[in-house]
């Protein structure tokens, strides 16, 4: 049986490998080949996997894992404002920082679980937003956000090098291919194959998370916490441990987003963002390796499209109809369209914890069951239902 | 002396709000077992039901007054509300009381959208865990302000207090020092008041009442009371609504305060949380002493001597996040909180 | 010379004294009844020396270090473990790796970051896993959740993850309740196995068959107060003892 779960492994992280490294052929014909949206699969995809190392495998639900998302941007901004615009040393200082932050803050509150943990994280969360709005103005440039301006030190910065994040010298934001594909047009540029990189590396690091006794412990926080301590397993630690590694998974994420654009903003951090992480996890299904990076690639994808449809591009859509008809079908879909995206996201959320709570993956593993088919993915584990840590 | 009497009445308004937003938060916890994320939504929505009121009440027909020029030289447009031109002086008045007279046109919808609420979307909640409450409730707060933002805009609708409660008062010369130096917005006193007669009410309710015994005695053991017969579901109903039209109230009579926008119900709501955790959970007594200990606590923070004192210590703004770092300090020190009970939401 | 000592242990709830001057001695390598009837504070007994409940006063000693005070994972790493009234697995894992987890942590101690090496590699522990499934009957449903298991099997589960953990003291509250007559006679062997290589034991049971079977000693419990500590013949004819289970139905 061993051998059949490290070949499963295999294949998964090899499909993983192969669809993340072809992203912007593979994602071209629903247009969403181009780099913006393609970086911002890859970094979520890495701050979705991070979070689900700690709620998916000890159930700790953290409702406030957006502030190491936003000091892991901070962080690195800063190093491109001390250093230069290379992308390493700021994306070392965004993981040292907020695993600072994660180590002090996850110590505080897994002195409890379950609601209260929640609770906590969010307070937490928030009084960060609040420091970095108002009170730390001078660290963060408060309400503007924290940019490079060209007064700013730059010590490493030479005449030759960049003025855009780089990677020595490789360009962040440089296309370069753009093929067309099957009549759509795919983008490649570097600035997403570094953060892919990143993601092909956590997803790895994470599966070989899962598939240890540290995960196993993990798991078995989730399942009886109780029976851990009668059993000579101190859970405190082992849960410390998972809420540092994901708080560094998100200031990995925050790094990589100051890479692709150096700009940080209080707004990163917000309750909506701590919300938007859990719900990419359970959309996909907390506790399955794959799932998380699903639902941060529908999520993003979804935000890209809902947010870009406006009056004009409903009227459009609906031309070829009456205008009655045109006009019902635009009043009913304006208000979940461009601004009012966020209200298909609350609905999004509602309907996924009501009706499928185990997520994509646990719903296409269902839908196979049902077709009476082998289906199955990866994942040893059935997706069970979030369950809390009590 | 004068300055902290003023500091305590300025923390008052504050506190009030975050200690009937948190009771019934707690009454939610304590009767139903769900963390109710959407409660800051209910509060919000009752500060859009006085907006609403407001708006209705102020439905004006629009004539020329061709003998007058506005500041451009057009003819002067002037508005007489429909209120005024059918009812004369009593239709100012009642433009004018719109804000009080909300809470009995708030009291209906409340009640309305809490029974809808439990019975559309929490009672299928009960047996799930409660991550899944948590975020059910969460994803409806998001849909709830959207849909607020969808029909009122983003931007705050300033919603003005009768005029005989916009003026001060003067507690100075009430106390016995200085005239003018305790001066106290009227209205914010009204809103203390208030605060204290909801609370006061709620709480004769849960104790004198019948209903309230058996309520009280299902937050301390309700497989107990069920195995009495007694049909503890559909008054825990009742007790949500009765919590969301306590939550509306107050955020009708807040709208003259702070004027309201689409997410102050999330703002208030991650603050009473917090008042709620310090509070103990499961006490309802801890969670308004903790609102109205957070309300002044802050209140002394934004004094400016306190404020300059933690500058000097690099920390500026301290009213800001002072409620959060005496929350982490009482949970470092009493895990429980304040009341908390031994027993309540433990591992 | 005893093992385990408990010297005038006290527990009140509200006005309900559970436990009242309670002394119990417990020698090295013998197994230990408790009987009594419903409700005489067994099992919060019990509780008193895993660190689920604190007692008002008294001491209890374990191989001369104090118990009380202690967390539950801390007695644990000091060598007790314990078979609850209610199995306490792990629910949502696989029965090999309920049995795997006790082995980590005899291994390796409270905490150690295996972030790592995947489980499989882990032979040694594995095979301890699964010859300790086999010795209570489960080898076969090793791979299958252990929420899925009868409660009967679930107690055994229970037993084979105290019992790969070697320990120095083996608690065990009613080990065979919910068992079907076979599952008990197999698990009183397996028990009375392991008690012949001289693992201390101290064993909650109604089931007077498995008491007698077992035990070297007994202790007889009645509201809250020992009533009773002898050799089970003389239990057997101590009038006391009949008096307090049911008005002297013979046992």
């Amino acid at each position: 049986m061993s051998a059949t779960v490290k070949d499963n492994d295999r294949l998964l992280l090899t499909v993983f490998v192969i669809l993340v490294l072809a992203g912007p052929i593979v994602l071209a014909p629903i247009g969403a080949s181009y780099p913006d949206l393609l970086q911002r699969f890859a970094i979520y995809g890495v701050f979705a996997i991070g979070f689900n190392i700690l709620f998916g495998l000890t159930g700790y639900l953290s409702f406030g894992h957006a502030a190491f998302l936003g000091v892991g941007s901070y962080a690195a901004v800063w190093m491109f404002k001390l250093l230069n615009y290379n992308v390493i040393p700021a994306l070392v200082l965004a993981v040292v920082v907020s695993a600072v932050f994660a180590l002090v803050i996850g110590y505080v509150s897994l002195r409890r679980s379950g609601i209260y943990f929640s609770i906590l994280t969010l307070a937490f969360a928030q009084m960060m937003y609040n420091l970095a709005y108002s009170v730390l103005t001078p660290i963060t440039n408060g309400e503007t956000g924290l940019q490079v301006y060209t007064d700013d030190p730059q010590w490493l910065q030479t005449a030759g090098s960049p003025t855009t994040t780089n990677l020595f010298g490789i360009r962040m934001n440089e296309v370069f291919w753009k093929p067309e594909f099957l009549g759509f047009e795919a983008q490649f540029n570097y600035g997403y194959y570094f953060a892919a990189v990143f993601l092909i590396l956590a997803f790895y690091i994470a599966l070989r998370i899962f598939r240890s006794p540290f995960g196993m412990m993990l798991r078995a926080v989730k399942s009886n916490q109780n029976r851990m301590g009668y059993t000579g397993l101190n859970p405190r630690p082992y849960t410390l441990a998972a809420f540092v590694i994901s708080g560094m998974y998100a200031g990995l994420a925050g790094g990589l987003l100051a890479c692709m654009d150096p700009l940080a903003g209080a707004e990163r951090m917000q309750w909506t963002a701590s919300g938007e992480v859990v719900l990419m996890t359970i959309l996909g299904g907390a506790g399955t390796l794959l799932g998380p990076v699903l639902g941060a690639g529908f999520i993003k994808y979804l935000e890209a499209i809902f947010s870009k449809v406006n009056e004009t591009v409903l009227q459009d859509w609906f031309s070829f109809m009456p205008d009655w008809m045109g006009d019902a079908l635009s009043f009913v879909i304006s208000p979940f369209v461009g601004e009012g995206w966020h209200l298909t996201l609350g609905a999004l959320f509602m309907a996924i914890v009501i009706f499928l709570p185990g997520g994509l993956i646990d719903g296409a593993r269902q839908l196979g069951r049902w077709i009476g088919g082998g289906f199955g993915g990866g994942d040893r584990k059935p997706a069970h239902s979030p369950v809390p840590a009590e | 002396m004068d300055a902290i009497i003023l500091q305590l009445l300025n923390g008052l308004d504050k506190g009030s709000a975050y200690a009937l937003i948190a009771l019934g938060l707690s009454l939610i916890f304590g009767t139903l077992g769900v963390v109710n994320f959407a409660h800051g939504a209910l509060f919000m929505i009752g500060a859009f039901c006085a907006v609403t009121l407001n708006k209705l009440f102020s439905l004006s027909t629009v004539t020329i007054d061709p003998t007058k020029k506005d500041f451009l030289g057009n003819p002067l447009q002037v508005k007489t509300p429909y209120l005024e031109s059918w009812f004369g002086d009593f239709g100012a008045g009642l433009m004018d009381w719109s804000v009080p007279l909300s809470i009995l046109f708030s009291i209906p919808i409340m009640l309305a959208i809490g029974f809808v609420m439990e019975r559309g979307l929490i009672k299928h909640f009960y047996k799930r865990p409660h991550a899944d409450q948590i975020l059910v409730t969460f994803g409806l707060a998001i849909v709830l302000q959207e849909i607020v933002k969808a029909f009122y805009g983003a931007n705050p609708i300033s919603t003005p207090a009768p005029d005989l409660l916009k003026g001060s008062l003067d507690f100075g010369i009430i106390l016995g020092f200085d005239p003018n130096a305790v001066i106290y917005p009227a209205w914010r006193f009204v809103y203390f008041l208030f605060a204290a007669v909801i609370i006061g009410g709620v709480f004769a309710f849960l104790q004198f009442t019948t209903f309230g015994m058996v309520v009280r005695a299902g937050m301390a053991d309700r497989e107990t009371v069920g195995l009495l017969g007694i049909n503890i579901d559909r008054r825990f109903t009742i007790m949500f609504g009765l919590a969301a039209a306590v939550a509306g109230m107050a955020g009708v009579m807040y709208a003259p305060i702070n004027s309201p926008n689409y997410h102050m119900g999330m703002d208030f709501l991650v603050l009473s949380f917090v008042v709620v955790v310090v509070g103990g959970m499961g006490s309802l007594t801890g969670a308004v002493a903790a609102g109205f200990l957070l309300g002044i606590l802050e209140s002394f923070a934004s004094m400016n001597e306190v404020k300059s004192f933690f500058q000097s210590i690099m920390l500026p703004s301290i009213d800001q996040i002072i409620i959060y770092l005496v929350a982490v300090i009482i949970l470092l020190t009493r895990p429980r909180g304040l009341m908390g009970r031994k027993g309540v939401m433990e591992d | 010379m005893s093992y385990l000592t408990v010297k005038n242990v006290n527990k009140r709830f509200g006005g309900l004294k559970a436990l009242n001057e309670v002394n119990l001695s417990v020698e090295k390598g013998t197994v230990h009844a408790i009987i009594g009837p419903n409700g005489a504070g067994k099992s919060t007994l019990l509780n008193c020396f895993v660190g689920r409940l604190m007692p008002d006063t008294g001491i209890v000693d374990f191989d001369g270090v104090s118990l009380l005070g202690l967390k539950p994972y801390e007695i644990n790493q000091v060598g007790v473990s314990r078979v609850f009234q209610t199995p306490e697995i792990f629910g949502d894992l696989s029965l090999i790796e309920n049995v795997m987890i006790p082995a980590f942590a005899r291994r390796d101690g409270a905490f150690r970051m295996h972030g790592w090496e995947p489980v499989e590699n882990e032979r040694d522990l594995r095979l301890r896993a699964m010859d300790m499934l086999a010795d209570v009957g489960l080898a076969p449903r090793a791979n299958d959740v252990a929420g899925t298991l009868s409660r009967g099997d679930k107690r055994r589960l229970e037993l084979a993850m105290c019992l790969v953990q070697q320990p120095k003291l083996l608690l065990l509250d009613e080990p065979t309740a919910g068992m079907a007559r076979a599952d008990t006679n197999a698990t009183i062997d397996l028990l009375k196995g392991i008690a012949e290589r001289g693992l201390t034991m101290v064993v909650i049971e109604h089931d007077m068959h498995v008491v007698f079977s077992l035990a070297q000693r007994i202790s007889v419990l009645a509201q809250g107060t020992v009533i009773a500590e002898d050799s089970p013949e003389n239990i057997k004819g101590n009038p006391k003892v009949q008096e307090a289970y049911l008005g002297g139905a013979h046992l």
